[in-house]
């Protein structure tokens, strides 16, 4: 096994090693890829529900009367106007419009938000908003390394969330709030913020909390959630859960050279605001036609297509394999690809390691997300 | 743990001797390293390869791994049932989840591989 010793730790990454987690380095952390395995993880967490230790993600606070403006003029949404307790999805791009990252920003008090980055890029976002920051009026406090992430994901995380009940003094009260939305309490180690978010696709749950408190709360939900088949989770579940659900992961779908309208995040770019980076680029690329596309494979012939395969259309390449897999729930293979906007729909190959394999073009998403409404709501299968 | 009924190799398959026919299976070690195994593509019975070659792949949900042929010979057999339920490598990895059959060409290469305790020692026991 390769050395992980010289990698950062999480409050949880004992309790991993204890309970059967295969641990491998992600971005400067030990963090555990699986458990059980990644189809009966995956399952926890489609059927029932599932705890994701996802400290690695970064957390950078903004504070101060400029904060509002300013992060609006780095980002592609727009937060102003965002009600507290408000959580917005956006990319922050680079002039040119590729992606430095996809975050979240929380909107947690007056002239108080809350950056979450992914843990693969923390130190360009870090670095990126210490480069723009304007000398008055804003604050930066990056907390990455002071706040511990516990995802819980599934249809039963309500269920599992409420029975907390009291804990270490503390309430939780998860009913009514609402997806994309946010309330903070105190905790015994400081503040924690309790978010209808996540990235499986599912009714879920992500709990921020000083990392002092974080072991306690894992246990309990462990404990709590054994009659309903709480499971621990590792990546590469989490991979296959938002790959299905087709949220774009960086590195993947979201690249510097990829632009939010070829990933097909567009709709979470607001071309109306005055300003912000990137805009000129992405106006100019939205009214000259946008060169790339993703879209939604299926392999036809017998195969996985991964990541950096070639896709071809009449035997040119036209693109290439940003995330494919087997996908556990429709038990095919799947691929998400980005490729010339002119490909049409239909019938297309991959070449994966030289030979080529037939797919077809499908619908998107793979899989419908259940994260709002009705936890159970039977899934619309293509 | 490691059965001594058999041969293996550095790339973590075994072969099982019937005759002149050999049995091809990849180990517990490396089943569970790869963890869930979900395709799995087999050499054409018929088809001959000399040791070493690649003659297949199998893919977990995360990893792909060649599949080289241990010993010099003519595939005779291969495991249909395995093409259709990958999941026999993880649970049946030395049993119901052999791969295919080959009839050797070159015996004396079996003398290469490695026998139980040798291929313990490779996998830490």
């Amino acid at each position: 096994m390769s050395d992980l010793s010289d990698l950062k730790t999480t409050p949880l990454t004992d309790w991993h090693e204890a309970h059967g987690g295969k641990m491998v380095p992600y971005a400067g952390y030990a963090m555990p890829v699986q458990y059980e395995g990644v189809l009966a993880e995956h399952a926890a967490v489609r059927e029932k529900v599932g705890l994701f230790d996802i400290t690695h993600m970064g957390e950078i606070y903004v504070t101060g009367p400029g904060a509002e403006a300013w992060l609006d003029s780095l980002i592609t949404n727009r937060i102003s106007g965002a009600a507290h307790g408000k959580i917005t999805y956006t990319a922050m791009c680079k002039e040119d419009g590729g992606v430095l990252d996809d975050m979240l920003i929380y909107h947690l008090a007056d002239e108080h938000w809350l950056v979450v980055c992914n843990a693969a890029n923390h130190a360009k976002i870090s670095g990126w908003l210490t480069e723009h920051c304007p000398a008055d009026g804003v604050a930066l406090n990056d907390a990455s390394f002071d706040t511990a992430l516990i995802a819980v994901q599934g249809p039963d995380s309500r269920e599992l969330l409420c029975r907390l009940g009291h804990l270490a003094g503390v309430t939780v009260e998860v009913e009514g709030l609402d997806f994309y939305n946010c309330f903070t309490i105190d905790g015994p180690g400081g503040q924690w913020i309790v978010s209808r978010t996540g990235y499986t696709g599912e009714h879920g749950y992500e709990l921020y909390l000083p990392n002092d408190d974080s072991l306690a709360i894992w246990e309990e939900l462990i404990a709590k959630g054994a009659d309903l088949g709480v499971a621990p989770i590792g990546l590469a579940a989490r991979d296959t859960l938002r790959f299905e659900v087709c949220y774009c992961l960086y590195g993947h779908e979201l690249a510097e050279d990829i632009t939010p309208l070829e990933a097909g995040i567009g709709w979470a770019m607001r071309l109306k605001k005055k300003e912000f980076v990137g805009k000129e680029f992405l106006a100019a690329q939205k009214a000259a036609g946008i060169p790339r596309k993703l879209i939604c494979l299926e392999m036809t012939g017998r195969g996985i297509a991964r990541q950096g395969a070639k896709v071809l259309y009449e035997g040119q390449e036209v693109g290439e394999v940003t995330s494919g897999t087997f996908s556990p729930t429709l038990k095919k293979a799947l691929a998400l690809a980005l490729v010339q906007s002119d490909v049409p729909e239909g019938e297309l190959a991959v070449d994966v390691r030289g030979r080529s394999i037939e797919c077809k073009t499908t619908a998107f998403p793979f899989l419908s997300a259940r994260t709002k409404g009705d936890p159970r709501a039977e899934r619309t299968l293509p | 743990m490691v059965p001594d009924d058999r041969k293996y190799t550095q790339e973590h398959e075994w072969v099982q001797m019937e005759g002149d026919v050999g049995t091809v299976g990849v180990t517990d070690f490396a089943a569970n390293e790869m963890g869930d195994v979900v395709f799995v593509e087999l050499p054409e019975v018929g088809s001959e390869f000399s040791q070493g070659d690649t003659v297949g792949t199998i893919e977990s949900v995360k990893a792909v791994a060649d599949l080289f042929l241990p010993v010099s010979g003519e595939v005779v057999e291969i495991n249909e049932t395995v093409v259709d339920s990958p999941e026999l490598v993880n649970t049946e990895s030395l049993d119901d989840g052999w791969l295919f059959k080959v009839k050797l060409t070159e015996p004396e290469e079996l003398d290469k591989l490695m026998d139980a305790a040798a291929y313990g020692e490779l996998t830490g026991g």
